[in-house]
């Protein structure tokens, strides 16, 4: 078990704070998707390829986040509600370094 | 009207792939789709991005898939009609349907499958106060004829292929290009990036980056968008004709929401698993647009679901025949077009 806390606002801005496996090749997405804090439909289009942006957060904590990958970057660059913070959660995966992160997700676009 | 056996609303793998299937029962198809080339996804949004879990295939790309699939059921002769979009439904007196799309093009068939994946690709709009006032009032998300713009001061905004394309296309015929985007840096074709470079040194496209549209003027029609460069206070005001943002599409599950079928979690609610039936008798859910407990998303699943769905569109379409379900090995398949594919026969021969 190797389990670590993250907390989550949905788009109706209610909190969550759930644990998120690290040894299961999860991302923040999937994450959010089986905690079904978003309705199926409305979050991970695409699947995790980082070209839909259904999956864009803020992240508000200040943990030291993976690089942008190219993909990344051009994608939110076409996305909308695109802040400084903002990531698709697809493209962080959850590692023990990311304990306590703290997100809230992008309202739909 | 056009006429078919299975009308299939949705041009995907799984929509493709059902037009096989019925092809071997002698039924008939005809398929819809938004989008204006066959293939869904895989060749909308991620053609060149490879598949690992087609058996069969230890890896393929999406677009490729969609090439064989259109291969393999050419012999089926299968119908199109592409690039719009199923609005409505009608149930008939026989049981049949008529599906009318937004362009008024009407289809008849006894059996209606809804192969419609993650819905149909519609244009992302920006989030601007008055975007809907001006729509078809100056405001457009995509390009049907670019004669509307002769001569007219147009500014299109986006990053992507679409937007540099136009963009270059449009400054041979508009009066004024100007392109604006949130990034200095543009996502396309290397070719279609230098261009816009050339034409923008030449002062054929006047760029704005990074920047973006924040807001639309005009008493009836646009005549000037604001445009807010990244960090800088002040606005630009810009006199305009016409504004096309190009940012891509995004699936929504659209008109289909709205013909009485169930909906659970944005997509359609089967009743079983034994043939992907709706609420509605004759119209059938198959791939990742339908929801049943266990539903898994994959193309491997559409493709049986598409199976089992016209075995059981043959049962309602042919109440009184019998069929039993023969390999493709042992009868071969034979296409409406005349051709005959089927397994080299043995030799049976002594040997002296």
């Amino acid at each position: 078990m190797s389990d670590i806390k993250i907390k989550i606002t949905d788009r109706e801005g209610v909190l969550h704070e759930v644990d998120a496996p690290t040894d299961m090749n999860m991302n923040l997405m999937e994450i959010v998707r089986s905690y079904e804090l978003a309705p199926e439909g409305t979050i991970g289009i695409c699947g995790g390829m980082a070209m839909c942006a259904s999956c864009q957060c803020y992240v508000i904590s200040n943990h030291k986040l993976p690089e942008m990958s190219d993909d990344e970057d051009a994608m939110l660059a076409e996305a909308f509600n695109v802040e400084d913070n903002s990531r698709l959660g697809c493209q962080l995966h959850m590692t023990p370094e990311l304990d306590g992160l703290e997100v809230e997700l992008a309202p739909e676009s | 009207m056009i006429k078919t056996d299975i009308l299939i609303i949705g041009a995907g793998p799984t929509g493709l792939f059902a037009v096989f299937e019925a092809g071997l029962l002698q039924l008939k198809c005809h398929l819809i789709d938004a989008l204006p080339q066959a293939g869904g996804q895989c060749a909308e949004i991620y053609p060149k991005k490879p598949i690992y879990d087609i058996p069969g295939f230890p890896e393929v790309l999406a677009g490729e898939l969609v090439d064989n699939l259109k291969e393999q059921i050419k012999a089926f002769q299968p119908g199109f009609t592409l690039g719009e979009r199923a609005e409505t439904i009608e149930k008939q007196e026989d049981g049949s349907f008529i599906v009318t799309t937004n362009k008024g093009t009407k289809h008849h068939a006894p059996i209606v499958a809804i192969a419609g994946g993650l819905g149909s690709f519609e244009p992302r709009k920006p989030l601007l106060e008055n975007l809907t006032k001006f729509e078809d009032n100056g405001v457009s998300y995509m390009i049907k004829d670019p004669e509307v713009y002769r001569d007219k001061k147009v500014i299109i905004a986006g990053g992507g292929d679409s937007a540099l394309d136009w963009s270059i296309f449009l400054a041979d015929v508009a009066a004024e290009v100007t392109l604006v985007h949130r990034r200095n840096e543009f996502r396309g074709a290397l070719d279609s990036v230098e261009k816009v470079q050339q034409l923008k040194n030449q002062g054929k496209i006047n760029l704005i980056t990074p920047a973006e549209i924040v807001g639309l003027r005009g008493e009836n029609i646009l005549e000037a968008v604001e445009i807010r460069k990244t960090g800088e206070e002040e606005l630009i005001t810009l006199e305009v004709d016409n504004f096309i943002a190009l940012f891509g599409l995004s699936p929504k599950l659209g008109p289909i929401a709205d013909w009485g079928l169930e909906i659970e979690k944005n997509a359609i609610k089967v009743n079983n698993t034994l043939d992907y039936q709706t609420n509605i008798s004759g119209i059938y859910a198959i791939g990742d647009v339908n929801t049943y407990p266990g539903k898994l998303k994959l193309i491997l699943c559409g493709f049986h679901e598409a199976t089992l769905m016209c075995q059981s569109a043959y049962q309602k379409i042919y109440p009184e025949k019998k069929y039993v379900m023969k390999y493709t090995t042992v009868g071969g398949v034979t296409g409406f077009d005349g051709t005959k594919k089927e397994a080299p026969k043995a030799v049976v021969k002594a040997i002296d």
